[in-house]
């Protein structure tokens, strides 16, 4: 599995402990003293690290090729998925996938942008950046959930929605404005939960959420870092700069109250723990639910309204009286 | 910025209410069309709302030129001006703003208020594009949204000019990102109550921007030749590696490809809007 550079201490000392284990294994000695105070260093030092990760750390992280995707997620974290496909107007487009999940025998609708697991799979899914029609078919998925009384979930991955001479053709733009709109007036409980790339507009589309959650290694930004550096510097290879500048991580955006809640991964990353990732996502989803589905539809969307009505800073004051 | 080790501010202090020496077209007397190159005599084009007599060309102009254009001063109530904070500290923000007031003497990126255009009653907003290019921070998300919430108790229709070519405005972060939510769902309310929103799109109108409220007026408008679209044209030329077909994203290419409603010349604007808002009365 791809290491990164930060992690290579704790991975060396995790393998010399397995050596050593192998070792006294096969020579019949006693080191369990011994292989206790490595384990124990080890985990100091995992703690160390991944409890202080930068911000780009956590973005590489919510990049990482085997983090687990959409459909993964859909896997852990439902007991049935039946996936539906198509805009009904155009094609069906493989970066957003969408459908009816059980979670916990409760049929529900789960919508989320879908990143390719391997080269080929990326080139059908166009590396999980969708185009209009994905959208509209996260959205014709969503009012469908809207007409049978389902509460909608979404899984948010995504970079952003594809810049492309088609799909600006197709109303990109106007796309993403509409499902944000439609989004906020649904008469149906909607969980957001992002789960690894949260970029822009394109993960706006799908995040209007009654509540918010976010994986612990995740970002979500109204840029990305790479682009945010260009403009800065005109240099996208100072992203780890950006990052900083950016307040991109569910601990600032936790703080901000533009996020609920931040579902904790296992040490290293959700790519290291898929099941602990998806019984850990699970747990929090059961909670969340329950208090969004509680309330009555009116009372769900006012509060969904003034969630975001209230949102921005600024100085009641002209320039002339600062 | 540090002025202070230089001695003497190099800057004016101006009110609000006027309009300050702009820089928009140079002092001197004639002036070049960015379209067809031909030398323009600057008072004509004054005179001319900022058309090239020969081509057509509309150049850009300040949020004030085109206030001056749909309304008389005695008509336009400006709603109480708000001022950029700096949620995220963002480096460089502060002074940015307050080097944009200074050049532009506007607040914000957005002029708002309650008008009367030709005789309909209605919420005039303008962004100008010459305030960090017209970007949306917290303050344009909020006046948008007081906008369409003063219509919406006074039932009134909206009429937007957006002329944003920044889209949501990065220095506030995720901040600026919620503004699309906060002035579509602002949007969604005014429309739900029945009411009009007439959406003009000026040259550029990108980004976040385009992709909330500026696209969800019941009559979207286009001034001729405005870039219009979610990504800007050198990304979608970087990321597709394909070439730009002729004319992409321009508004003569979104009205043939379903976006939009109409192309109107800004010669025309007063009276097509003006129309459109008595036949909504």
């Amino acid at each position: 599995m791809q290491a990164f550079e930060w992690e290579k201490p704790v991975l060396e000392l995790e393998a010399r402990i397995g050596e050593l284990k192998q070792f006294i294994h096969s020579e019949e000695m006693d080191f369990s003293q011994e292989i206790k105070t490595l384990e124990r260093k080890a985990a100091t030092l995992r703690k160390e690290i991944y409890e202080n990760l930068t911000p780009f750390q956590r973005v590489t992280m919510a990049r990482h090729p085997k983090r687990p995707t959409t459909l993964d997620y859909i896997s852990l974290l439902f007991d049935e998925f039946v996936e539906f496909h198509g805009d009904r107007s155009y094609r069906d487009d493989q970066a957003i996938v969408g459908g009816v999940a059980l979670f916990e025998g409760r049929p529900v609708t789960v919508v989320g942008p879908q990143k390719g697991r391997d080269t080929k799979d990326n080139i059908a899914r166009n590396f999980g950046l969708p185009h209009p029609e994905g959208y509209r078919k996260a959205l014709r998925l969503m009012k469908q959930a809207e007409k049978f009384g389902r509460p909608i979930i979404t899984l948010i991955d995504v970079v952003g929605a594809y810049p492309g001479i088609e799909a600006e053709e197709r109303g990109q733009g106007l796309v993403i404005a509409q499902c944000i709109e439609e989004m906020s007036f649904l008469k149906t409980p909607i969980l957001s939960i992002i789960t690894g790339e949260g970029g822009s507009g394109g993960a706006l589309a799908l995040g209007v959420g009654d509540r918010i959650l976010m994986l612990e290694n995740a970002w979500y930004s109204v840029i990305s870092p790479e682009m945010c550096a260009a403009i800065l510097w005109r240099d996208s290879s100072r992203a780890a700069e950006a990052a900083d500048l950016l307040r991109l991580t569910p601990t600032d955006l936790l703080k901000f109250g533009i996020i609920d809640d931040v579902i904790t991964e296992p040490l290293g990353g959700a790519h290291r723990d898929h099941v602990t990732t998806g019984l850990q996502i699970r747990s929090f989803m059961r909670r969340y639910l329950a208090t969004i589905m509680k309330k009555p539809i009116d009372q769900l969307i006012e509060e969904r309204l003034a969630r975001f009505r209230q949102i921005g800073t600024f100085n009641e004051k002209s320039l002339a009286e600062l | 910025m540090l002025n202070v080790f230089r001695g003497k501010p190099k800057y004016v202090t101006v009110r609000p209410q006027e309009e300050p020496e702009r820089k928009d077209f140079p002092d001197n007397l004639w002036t070049r069309c960015d379209s067809c190159g031909k030398m323009i005599f600057t008072k004509e084009l004054e005179k001319e709302a900022f058309l090239c007599a020969s081509c057509g060309h509309h150049f850009r102009i300040s949020a004030r030129k085109r206030l001056a254009m749909l309304t008389e001063t005695a008509n336009f109530e400006a709603f109480p001006p708000l001022v950029a904070a700096d949620p995220i500290g963002f480096p460089g923000y502060t002074e940015k703003i307050k080097q944009a007031q200074e050049q532009t003497g506007l607040d914000d990126a957005v002029l708002i208020g309650k008008a009367t255009i030709q005789g309909s009653c209605c919420i005039l907003g303008i962004i100008d594009f010459s305030f960090i290019g017209g970007s949306m921070g917290s303050v344009m998300g909020e006046q948008l949204v007081r906008g369409f919430e003063k219509a919406l108790q006074e039932e009134l229709p909206v009429v937007i000019f957006s002329g944003g070519g920044g889209g949501a405005r990065m220095h506030e972060g995720i901040f600026s990102l919620m503004q699309m939510a906060k002035t579509a769902q602002a949007v969604g309310k005014h429309s739900r109550a029945g009411l009009l929103f007439v959406s003009v799109l000026t040259h550029p109108t990108m980004g976040g921007i385009y992709a909330s409220f500026a696209s969800l007026g019941d009559i979207i408008l286009a001034e001729p030749g405005a870039l219009i679209g979610f990504a800007g044209p050198r990304i979608v030329e970087e990321t597709t590696r394909q070439k730009l077909p002729a004319g992409f994203q321009t508004a003569e290419y979104a009205l043939k490809h379903g976006m939009i409603d109409a192309i109107v010349s800004r010669s025309q604007m007063l009276s097509y809007v003006g129309r459109l808002l008595a036949w909504h009365r």
